[in-house]
């Protein structure tokens, strides 16, 4: 019996390992392959990407994770030889960063509101927020422009800042663990004579601390990544974010675009080594859809 | 004096209803009032967000509707349902929606399924589980651009997988161009979407009543029984909600589809989002507005019928 377990735990390690490994192995390529030089990377992928000539070409795809000699050759043109990289790298930070702050911000307050105080009408409201969460964004993309056309944002940071601020998405996950609270906190501190301002800041932004935290680090993340709304928003080159240059990298710039990629990476890994334990704890208490 | 017990008795009666007849009113008042207060607080709390969202979202998608319905930007003629009868008549359309339905009708149910999977070997008791946590949800920091260009290697003509193929004498595949490409951006989909469908299973997993599993144990129930008798139950609210998710995540898996093969990809692979794109390209607000309004009216049939289910099963676990 005990041995029988013990081989089905070990079954299911093997599984976990196999998993982890295909998971991870994106991740880890795009680090090791930013330490090769333009070389050797011309070498292993020359063949997909071969519209630059010159240079030894290989004629199949070499996946290698061990780079020959390690140089730093990426990171220097990148980050010092050519300041665009850094600029766009600060594009980015200014865009997603009030973003991050302002829609969690915003959505804790409404949240608060779709907790507290229940009626026909707000619940018809939430399920318009749960509806428009759920748009694709090639759906949103045409209101989007019209509007930021409308106040004049078009191909300002505005035009993609303020859309972000106001995405119901952080609503819906607020309201969905704001709901778990405990009513009799909330009664109890009305009873000892505190308004509604100190409910919401002394009692309910402290409980759900965790969900605040997941929250924030999740729509980090989505915006961290944006390709498509830059691209239509804001079509000033200067100002967009590195994640759209990154995307446009060409042939001939394959190490670059790794090295670059993994200068991104940095701050989303942060956060997520940072927060991974808010990730979870914030989820756990949020369950079904409607609340 | 007659009247005399009729004088003593009615102001009495009518006293007493008067005064039930205040009383409620006064609590009538009261709780309008309140009722009032508290829909001016609620208003408080709400209206920086609903506003944003009525000036960003609600308002625009008006717009859209009303542009779906007349028959060119700028003129103000009714066509009623003329674009929307253009749009169904649309060979690209159709095949867009086809492959649209056809990728998240597989691999939504995938991603759930496969999550649950991965949150239940998790859930044993095997070392490292923090580690490979943290592994599964590592595709999520991965920015577009190197998912992109590992893709490419990896699926290449000439690429890691084909090569690993031609080891095992199986033919190469032109993953790209060929019927297979939806397994390609399947995978893609799948990478980046598992771990943190998984993170909500787990979550869902630990807030199972423990007796309730240790009951079972008792009784001898096998795994089986155990998982489909009791977790899937709790599970259920959960199952919705990564369906959810995943939903809004199967859509947002065309950033990459694009940046791996442009506008025009292979048929298999051109989605409706391809088709808003180029529609949007080529300045055919019509058309463009009828899909999105379409594609809206679709998502919102979609929700409602997913809260109808989480109605029906979800209630009996739910607190």
């Amino acid at each position: 019996m005990r041995k029988k377990r013990y081989f089905s735990r070990g079954v299911m390690f093997l599984l976990c390992a196999v998993f982890a490994v295909m998971f991870l192995l994106p991740t880890v390529l795009t680090i090791t392959n930013s330490f090769m030089s333009e070389a050797e990377i011309k070498s292993n992928y020359g063949m997909i990407f071969s519209t630059t000539t010159g240079g030894y070409v290989s004629k199949t795809v070499n996946l290698k994770f061990i780079p020959d000699k390690v140089t730093l050759s990426q990171y220097v043109t990148g980050l010092i030889k050519s300041p665009e990289y850094l600029i766009k790298f600060w594009n980015s930070v200014f865009l997603v960063v009030p973003i991050v702050l302002f829609q969690v911000a915003v959505a804790c307050v409404a949240a608060y509101s779709f907790t507290r105080w229940r009626s026909k009408v707000r619940s018809g409201i939430f399920f318009f927020y749960v509806i428009l969460m759920l748009m694709p964004y090639q759906v949103t993309l045409v209101p989007n422009y019209l509007v930021s056309d409308w106040l004049g944002l078009l191909n300002t940071r505005w035009a993609i800042i303020l859309p972000g601020i106001f995405a119901p998405f952080s609503v819906f996950l607020l309201t969905k663990f704001m709901r778990r609270i405990p009513y009799s906190l909330i009664e109890a501190a009305k009873v000892d004579g505190a308004g509604e301002w100190e409910i919401f800041t002394q009692i309910c932004l402290p409980q759900c601390r965790s969900a605040i935290y997941s929250i924030a680090i999740l729509v980090f993340i989505d915006y961290w990544n944006m390709v498509e709304q830059p691209l239509i928003l804001l079509q000033d080159a200067d100002a967009q974010p590195l994640s759209v240059f990154l995307s446009q990298i060409n042939a001939g710039e394959i190490g670059l675009a790794f090295a670059m990629a993994t200068v991104y990476m940095v701050p989303s890994l942060l956060i997520f080594l940072h927060g991974e334990e808010y990730l979870v704890e914030g989820i756990a208490n949020s369950g079904s859809v409607k609340g | 004096m007659k009247a005399g017990t009729k004088y003593s008795i009615i102001p009495l009666f009518r006293h007493t209803i008067y005064y039930e007849m205040v009383t409620k009113m006064e609590e009538k008042a009261n709780r309008r009032r309140e009722r009032r207060h508290d829909f001016l607080l609620s208003l408080c709390f709400l209206s920086p967000s609903f506003l944003g969202v009525a000036v960003f979202f609600i308002v625009p998608f008006g717009v859209v509707v009303y542009y779906s319905l007349i028959d060119g930007v700028g003129s103000q003629n009714f066509v009623l349902f003329d674009n929307f009868i253009r749009l169904f008549q649309n060979s690209a359309f159709r095949m867009a929606s086809r492959n649209t339905l056809h990728f998240s009708v597989i691999a939504v149910p995938l991603a759930v399924i496969l999550a649950i999977v991965l949150a239940l070997l998790l859930e044993a008791r095997i070392p490292l589980k923090s580690q490979f946590r943290t592994f599964f949800l590592s595709p999520m920091m991965v920015p577009v651009a190197s998912v992109v260009l590992i893709w490419q290697v990896l699926f290449n003509y000439n690429g890691t997988v084909n090569e690993f193929l031609t080891l095992f004498g199986a033919d190469k595949i032109d993953w790209f161009q060929s019927d297979y490409c939806q397994i390609v951006v399947m995978l893609l989909f799948l990478w980046k979407n598992l771990g943190y469908n998984m993170i909500l299973f787990m979550a869902a997993l630990s807030n199972i009543p423990k007796e309730l599993l240790e009951v079972a144990d008792v009784e001898g129930a096998s795994e089986w029984y155990k998982f489909f008798a009791i977790k899937l139950r709790y599970l259920s609210p959960t199952v919705l909600f990564v369906t959810i998710l995943s939903l809004i995540n199967s859509f947002k898996v065309f950033r990459e589809v694009y940046l791996l093969t442009g506008d025009y990809p292979y048929e298999k692979l051109y989605m409706l989002q391809h088709f808003m794109n180029n529609t949007f390209k080529s300045l055919d607000y019509q058309k463009l507005s009828a899909a999105a309004v379409v594609m809206a009216l679709v998502m919102v049939v979609l929700i409602a019928l997913l809260f109808r289910a989480e109605d029906r099963f979800g209630k009996d676990v739910e607190g």
